[in-house]
């Protein structure tokens, strides 16, 4: 099986078990599924490490840097914001 | 890219600790840690793959990381809770910025000598996404923070515009995967073809990210959270696209997973406000205002002061508040927390009805009551809330119009079907608001003209703190 095949498995099937997952989190905690979910899609992070690591042209490593510094931004910025959000969810 | 079977188990692990992140998302009690789980997924993604791959120069890359988590961290510290949904916006727009930054440097690299067509559609997919997902989530930013005008921007021919553009990239898309990106397998042009491939590259990143400000512009700033709900799933995809560009499992799962968490999110919105995503993305709704002239003004409505107001409440048994984005805008929520409070003192039971829709993304009101201290468990959802009205001795309705409406309930009326909180079930109903003048639906509101219903006219945050005064007093 091609690689691009094994691929498409994994999409179709991550994307079913997504759906299960969230489709189950209540209302109350939209806001920060929404802001969580956009953390994790600073996934490109790993993408970016992988060109920049092995740029050896100034355009490859430009771009590169260019994905990190944007995904970095959305990695921690995502995580801490969701985390402040729901430090206030509390019970009395 | 080469991927050690080390590194691909770490992945595993990683995307187990994503999915059940997700899971305990589900309940406030263990939401906090399943965030956390969550990112731990991500640091050992993100660490696996700097040992995994040679890293020729570490200074940049650590300098570039240190860069990023500055600036997204004092975002993050910093943004007041009224402005999530623009933040979430910004953020949204970098994921998508990455992706196709990505992309781009792989197209750079792999030159003219690409391993063929399959990389070619993904490289093309995850740039044009990834670059609509940047300059959109942009836009969205603007129209969010008031930088860029709310109403939606329209002019002639714009939807064949749009189309005509987005056939373009399409067209330049296919001819770079197909032709251009690869071009050592198709010899006898390649020599022309790597620089027309190069011109075409550049015009289809140009062509993406107008698409991008074309596709957000003509949509009202009141539907902007659908956008970033809609934007932020585009956002996985384009890192999935990224992920079968380099061969990479993790950015395949993690992309896919944001992906669907994106659409549910887009879906249950459009249907708490009652319309379909094809209304939100071409409707250009509330282009002047209310849609129709509502007669108002003409039936009796009984209006009480914060006294009166105060004295119904305090001898109620059972409160229920409904807040809308009114109360969030007048930053009166700490204040109507106060009365709550007074009135638990007393005995009254409170309870908080919260719409899927209030506030200015899916769960934002929820968040800013729970900033007001509230406790979640008072935190109602629609269908748990309305089971309880007809048993409720008063419904305070806090700056929120169309989520009450009862002609929701009428066929004929243009919210027909719309999800509403029933709120003239209680014996009474003391509505909160400025005047009688019509919601984002632009109809009148039968509820403010019924006999159970008290109107109490006024800034909420001013009138949130005479009513304090008066319950404390009662």
């Amino acid at each position: 099986m091609g690689e691009l095949l094994i691929g498409l498995y994994v999409f179709v099937l991550a994307t079913l078990a997504g759906r299960e997952v969230i489709s189950k989190v209540p209302p109350t905690l939209h806001t920060p599924l929404m802001s969580g979910a956009n953390a994790i899609s600073g996934i490109a992070i790993v993408g970016a490490l992988v060109v920049t690591g092995a740029a050896d042209t100034p355009w490859v490593k430009a771009l590169g840097i260019a994905g990190i510094v944007m995904a970095t931004v959305n990695v921690v910025g995502g995580f801490m914001v969701t985390d402040r959000m729901l430090r206030m969810f509390r019970k009395r | 890219m080469n991927t050690s079977v080390i590194a691909q188990v770490a992945y595993l692990v990683s995307a187990i600790l994503f999915v059940s992140g997700i899971k305990q998302l589900s309940s406030p009690a263990t939401a906090r840690s399943g965030n956390a789980r969550a990112s731990v997924a991500m640091l050992l993604a993100i660490a696996v793959t700097l040992l995994d791959n040679e890293i020729l120069d570490w200074a940049t890359v650590a300098a570039a990381v240190v860069a990023g988590a500055v600036v997204g961290g004092v975002l993050a510290r910093t943004i007041r809770m009224t402005a999530m949904p623009q933040l979430v916006a910004v953020f949204n727009g970098f994921g998508g910025g990455a992706s196709a930054a990505v992309a781009a440097a792989e197209f750079v690299r792999l030159g003219a000598s690409g391993p063929g067509p399959g990389t070619g559609v993904t490289i093309v997919l995850s740039t044009l996404i990834g670059g609509v997902t940047f300059s959109g989530s942009l836009i969205a930013f603007g129209k969010l923070q008031g930088i860029v005008t709310g109403k939606p921007v329209t002019f002639p021919l714009q939807k064949a515009l749009n189309a005509l553009l987005f056939l373009g990239v399409l067209l330049v898309g296919a001819w770079l995967a197909l032709v251009g990106i690869g071009t050592g397998d198709h010899s006898w042009f390649a020599p022309i073809a790597v620089d027309i491939g190069h011109g075409f590259f550049v015009a289809l990143v140009a062509g993406a990210l107008v698409l991008g400000v074309l596709l957000v512009i003509p949509i009202g700033g009141a539907d902007m959270p659908v956008v970033v709900s809609l934007l932020n799933s585009y956002s996985g995809l384009a890192a999935a696209a990224t992920g079968f560009v380099l061969g990479n499992m993790m950015l395949i799962i993690a992309g896919s997973l944001v992906g669907a968490a994106g659409l549910i999110l887009t879906q249950l919105m459009c249907k708490a406000m009652n319309r379909s995503l094809g209304n939100v993305a071409f409707g250009a709704f509330g282009t002047d205002g209310p849609a129709l002239a509502a007669k108002t003004g003409e039936r009796p409505v009984r209006d009480v002061d914060a006294e009166q107001a105060a004295m119904v409440l305090a001898y109620a048994g059972s409160v229920a508040v409904v807040p809308g984005y009114g109360l969030a805008v007048a930053q009166a929520q700490h204040e109507l927390k106060k009365v709550c409070d007074l009135l638990e003192e007393r005995g009254v039971r409170v309870r908080f009805g919260v719409h899927p829709v209030a506030g200015r993304m899916p769960g934002h009101m929820n968040v800013l009551l729970a900033e007001a201290d509230v406790s979640y468990d008072k935190l109602l959802d629609l269908d748990d809330i309305n089971a309880e009205f007809d048993t409720t001795d008063v419904v305070l309705v806090v700056g929120a119009n169309d989520v009450v409406n009862p002609a929701a309930r009428d066929p004929d009326s243009v919210i027909a079907g719309m999800p509403i909180l029933d709120v003239d079930k209680a014996r009474t109903v003391i509505v909160m608001k400025r005047s009688l003048s019509p919601g984002f639906a632009g109809i009148d509101n039968d509820l403010f003209y019924m006999e159970n219903t008290l109107m109490f006219f006024g800034d909420a945050r001013q009138q949130m703190s005479e009513l304090v005064k008066e319950v404390r007093e009662a």
